[in-house]
């Protein structure tokens, strides 16, 4: 798999099912975009067909804004898979979007003895492959 | 009807290897199996119900080939490094429900020989949904318990000096123990000293990745009586899980807040009354976490908790009386040998580190990666 410099992309890539494509479209798209349930109303991260509060397939999109806080982090010293090894160290963190899903990402675009807890950030799109972009964050 | 108290631990057997490039998992399995039914007094041909998690795709039917077993009773649960404590339930379950009469549980691994490294390799990649939106960002296992680590320092003040204390008493315990890996002993300043893997989590903070094997053998408590050894009971047990949800994930929310309190009350005990524990150590961070879960003190106190000595021999509640998998062994999952240090506590053959008079204990482990998502497994054992 060569990314979009021509580079081979050596990290583990997502596998864009039938479940999760809406999410990954929006983020080609330099988008993100949440689940909610049409029926119970309950918004819900990961992206997967069936709402786990109602059991309910009805399910549209909503766009979120792209911001949010760290809720936590760990600057990552050690890890020896291709792809991460020439990156050490890099923040591996869960971040709070503003909308209430947290999910996990990396804090990139500062420092990484410069993130706390509670650091606002907002969305930076990496383009890793042609059919892949990430959601990653850097402070705002 | 109560499956609880009427199935007992009757033959258990660590193997002692720490490091065997000259065996296989499966001898290692074997010859755990081999130990713990000669402790039982029982053959293999008794045995009717067989619990692993395996080893490779279709783990337990290899190993019960391999072991020739044709058992009646079939249990792989595989939900990380708690598994054996599960099989260990289970089959309490499975042996009052009569599925069957004397179960047999493995485990054995060379991961330290096959140079596997568990705690700081990539997590998985596409497997697993949930994977697809985290494997790309390089989650290691030791960085999910940092994440929780990092989360608890921030909401309570928690500290490395803190944390550093649980290393320093499982090491201590190390050194009474012929067996364990690490027996030299460290001081908090040394656990401080180490470098950092995934922060705040030292080096001192991790768990050693080692080879090894177990092995228990559980059967009726009626039986069990006129067996070789004294019996240790089943009084109760429980399971949980705890992951991302639909989002709203809780990193200090883990699964040994629901097991423990279950488990403590199916089998009507106190918490005051439990004489010692065998806490899944994976890291640090680990057994502060799950003794603040399982109710020995409130959210946050856990740093005060594991200080000035309450954790260690001699203490009121001796963790890991074997050093743990912070300094004994840690072939990958470790969840059977915190059964069997138990066991061995409460027939009083600990020696230099036994508890006086150790009649209840509480065995606790942990599988997966805490911060993402993990099962608990906690069981109650006693004397007979």
């Amino acid at each position: 798999m060569a990314d979009v410099k021509g580079k081979a992309y050596e990290k583990p890539l997502p596998r864009i099912d039938e479940e999760s494509r809406g999410w990954w479209e929006g983020l080609a798209r330099h988008e993100l975009w949440l689940q909610r349930c049409r029926d119970c109303g309950t918004t819900r991260f990961y992206p997967r067909a069936v709402c786990p509060s109602c059991l309910s397939s009805a399910t549209e999109w909503v766009r979120a804004r792209g911001r949010g806080t760290v809720y936590s982090f760990t600057v990552t010293h050690q890890n020896q898979a291709p792809g991460f090894r020439g990156e050490l160290p890099y923040v591996l963190a869960i971040v709070e979007l503003d909308e209430g899903p947290r999910l996990m990402t990396n804090i990139v675009g500062c420092a990484p003895d410069a993130v706390r807890i509670g650091l606002p950030v907002e969305v930076v799109f990496e383009d890793v492959t042609p059919e892949v972009t990430l959601a990653k964050f850097r402070p705002r | 009807m109560s499956i609880w108290g009427k199935v007992a631990i009757a033959g258990v057997y660590e193997h002692p290897t720490r490091f065997a490039p000259d065996k296989t998992a499966y001898q290692l399995h074997a010859e755990s199996a081999r130990g713990a039914l000669a402790d039982a007094g029982l053959r293999i041909e008794d045995v009717d119900g067989f619990f692993t998690s395996g080893v490779g795709p279709i783990g337990i039917v290899s190993l019960a080939g391999h072991l020739n077993l044709r058992p009646s009773h079939l249990d792989s649960q595989a939900i990380g490094g708690s598994s054996f404590v599960s099989h260990c339930v289970h089959a309490a379950a499975a042996i009052a429900g009569g599925l069957c009469s004397v179960a047999l549980v493995t485990y054995g691994s060379t991961a330290a020989s096959d140079r596997f490294a568990i705690g700081t390799g990539a997590l998985g990649g596409a497997g697993d949904p949930p994977d697809s939106f985290e494997a790309p960002f390089g989650p290691t296992i030791v960085g999910s318990y940092a994440l929780v680590a990092q989360r608890h320092m921030y909401e309570y003040g928690t500290t490395s000096e803190q944390l550093a204390e649980i290393a320093v008493t499982m090491r201590r315990h190390a050194s009474l123990n012929p067996h364990a890996k690490y027996r030299d002993p460290i001081t908090v300043e040394d656990v401080l000293a180490s470098r950092i893997i995934s922060s705040p989590l030292h080096l001192l903070d991790c768990c050693m990745i080692s080879d090894g094997g177990g092995a228990v053998v559980l059967t009726s408590l009626d039986r069990a009586r006129d067996l070789r050894k004294p019996p240790v009971v089943v009084l109760g047990g429980a399971e949980a899980v705890r992951h991302a949800g639909i989002g709203e994930r809780d990193l200090l929310d883990v699964a040994a807040r629901q097991s423990g309190p279950l488990a403590l009350a199916r089998a009507g005990v106190a918490h005051g009354e439990i004489d010692l524990c065998a806490i899944y150590d994976s890291y640090t961070i680990t057994v502060l976490v799950t003794l603040e879960a399982l109710g020995f003190c409130k959210p946050g106190e856990g740093g005060d908790f594991c200080a000035g000595g309450r954790i260690g021999l001699g203490g009121a509640l001796p963790i890991n009386t074997d050093g743990g998998g912070l300094s004994s062994n840690h072939p990958g999952m470790r969840g059977i040998f915190l059964v069997i240090e138990a066991t061995r506590q409460l027939r009083g053959e600990c020696g230099a580190r036994q508890v006086k008079d150790a009649r209840l204990a509480l065995v606790h482990g942990t599988g997966g990666m805490l911060g993402q998502r993990h099962s608990a497994v906690t069981m109650i054992l006693g004397r007979a």
